[in-house]
């Protein structure tokens, strides 16, 4: 490992230990009331004393998540490969793709509740986190689509490339890149999607951390709402983590953006 | 013109070329090249020498004129080589994989496509290369994976735009050799589109200088002079240091310059 690696590892956590401690300390020291700000350590003992209905709760909306992100990821590579076909198509149908992106997901979510019906929440949730991570994959595989170098297009018209190869040998792994990219912003939309809905909405069969966060609250539990916090935000943190290395494992052997070069 | 059409591959006549707005790009253009020869197009940039060979290839459709092959539909051959400016790879795919690609879209399996994947990657030398990536090689490597990405489907003709433009002196001079030995072996139509006066002079039998009526840039380009080079190949560093070499340099260059000899 090189210097500037363990650097790069080693700095951010120092920072973030070190960011603990003095609130830990400040905490104890001006005996901050833990219903304002509760102290580091007391946060963690909530994290044990609620551990099983946290983890639940983590679990919930982690699936909810992770299914949201999976259709966008479909949905969005797929929409995007019709308009890269059909112009036509495209221009009709992509401001109402604007639309849905640009409205606030808060302000749709009594709506969508209303539609799937209240013994449905589940699949509200699901819907709304699904709006919020659907457009940045839709906008950035269009835009790769779109952006493949002509010489090689017209390479693939010299040898009679039908539509379906083009598209398979050509445009696709062109697009990995922006595909991937849209991925990594889309992962962290579909949890805020989740975690708003679920403010908006409620929870629907299983409690999620959105819920727990709301419940803690009412009861001005504060370490346990921290606790949740907490959980959300690693939750997070593993998503961008898995997405970047997925990103490396597939592009660290040509792009541009990925590959080690010794300096 | 006046060469024979029995010996004719493509003929063009009256040939026009006007895009959008109307401006015509090339115009008037009259040519039959034979097979198997080598032949140069030379001009200033923007006097649509890649037009030209865009419509040769069928991405482009003549505004006016015709194009007709040799064949009894005359319609442009179905495997035709076309080497860009650029390698034009796809970073993704190995050199072989690369090489590969006009076979897979004619849907042959790989299997059966290995050994003119390795003939024509062993005749650009680049033999032992086959499993390297695009951004591993040189501009001279890339150009000759291009070359052998070309060659690979065997094909009667050969369009070459600007190929060797942005590699430096001594790999352009190589690949120069290397080049018209594949040709000479192989018996290609080699069509080769440059800027370079001594490339084009040392490569060619034939040279077409293109230009523009006045220097104003807009103008249509056409073809100005139809220039033989009729020094004998093999040719190698002698004939780069020969009088009659320069001699027809200069005659090149004059016709660029719109005098007349
Ligand atoms: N698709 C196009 N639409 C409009 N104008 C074009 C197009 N392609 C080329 N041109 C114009 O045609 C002229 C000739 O271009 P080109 O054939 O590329 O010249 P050359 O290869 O000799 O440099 C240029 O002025 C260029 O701007
Ligand atoms: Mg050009």
């Amino acid at each position: 490992m090189t210097s500037g690696r363990i650097k790069r590892i080693a700095l951010p956590h120092l920072v973030g230990l070190a960011f603990f401690l003095i609130w830990e300390v400040a905490v104890q020291f001006y005996e901050v009331p833990q219903f304002l700000l509760p102290a580091p350590s007391r946060i963690l003992e909530a994290l044990a004393d609620n551990f099983a209905s946290l983890m639940s709760a983590l679990w919930v909306t982690l699936r909810i998540t992770v299914l949201a992100f999976a259709l966008a990821v479909v949905g969005g590579v797929a929409l995007a490969v019709v308009f890269s076909q059909s112009r036509t198509v495209e221009t009709a149908l992509f401001p109402f793709a604007v639309i849905l992106q640009v409205t606030p997901v808060v302000a749709i979510a009594p709506l969508v509740l209303i539609w799937v019906g209240f013994d449905n929440v589940n699949l509200a949730l699901l819907i709304l986190a699904w709006i919020v991570a659907f457009f940045p994959i839709l906008s950035n595989t269009t835009l790769g689509l779109r952006s493949v170098d002509h010489h090689l297009m017209e390479l693939f018209t010299l040898y009679g490339a039908s539509r379906w190869q083009r598209l398979w040998s050509l445009q696709l792994p062109a697009s990995l890149p922006h595909i991937l990219g849209g991925m990594k912003i889309s992962g962290g939309l579909a949890l805020i999607g989740a975690v708003v809905a679920e403010f908006v909405a409620g929870s629907g069969s299983g409690t999620g951390l959105a819920w727990r966060i709301i419940e803690a609250g009412n009861r001005l539990q504060v370490p346990t709402m921290f606790a949740a916090l907490l959980l959300l935000s690693a939750l997070g943190i593993a998503i961008f983590f898995s997405l970047s290395v997925l990103e490396h494992i597939v592009l660290s052997r040509w792009h541009e953006s990925a590959i080690d070069r010794e300096k | 013109m006046s060469t024979s059409s029995a010996t004719s591959l493509v003929q063009l006549s009256h040939v026009t070329k006007s895009f959008e707005d109307g401006r015509d790009v090339v115009t008037d253009i009259n040519i039959d090249i034979a097979q198997g020869s080598f032949v140069s197009l030379v001009g200033p940039s923007g006097c649509g020498k890649s037009t030209l060979l865009r419509m040769l290839a069928g991405l482009l459709q003549p505004t006016k004129g015709d194009i007709l092959w040799l064949g009894s539909d005359h319609a442009r051959p179905a495997d035709l080589g076309f080497v860009f400016q650029d390698a034009t790879l796809l970073p993704w795919a190995s050199v072989s994989e690369n090489v590969y690609l006009p076979l897979k879209l004619k849907e042959i399996t790989r299997e059966a496509a290995e050994p003119d994947i390795d003939a024509a990657l062993e005749r650009v030398g680049l033999g032992d290369a086959a499993a390297k990536l695009p951004h591993e090689l040189s501009g001279g490597m890339a150009m000759r994976v291009s070359i052998a990405r070309a060659l690979v489907t065997e094909p009667p003709v050969l369009l070459m735009d600007e190929p060797f433009a942005a590699l430096d002196e001594l790999s352009r001079e190589k690949l120069d050799d290397d080049l018209l030995t594949l040709w000479r072996e192989l018996g290609w139509t080699v069509i080769f589109v440059t800027h370079s006066v001594y490339e084009s002079v040392y490569l060619s039998e034939r040279i077409l200088v293109m230009g523009t009526d006045g220097d104003a840039a807009g103008k249509p380009g056409r073809i100005v002079a139809d220039l033989p080079i009729d020094a004998p190949y093999p040719r190698g560093l002698a004939f780069r240091q020969c009088q009659s070499y320069f001699g027809h340099c200069r005659t090149v260059s004059s016709a660029l310059r719109g005098e007349t000899s």
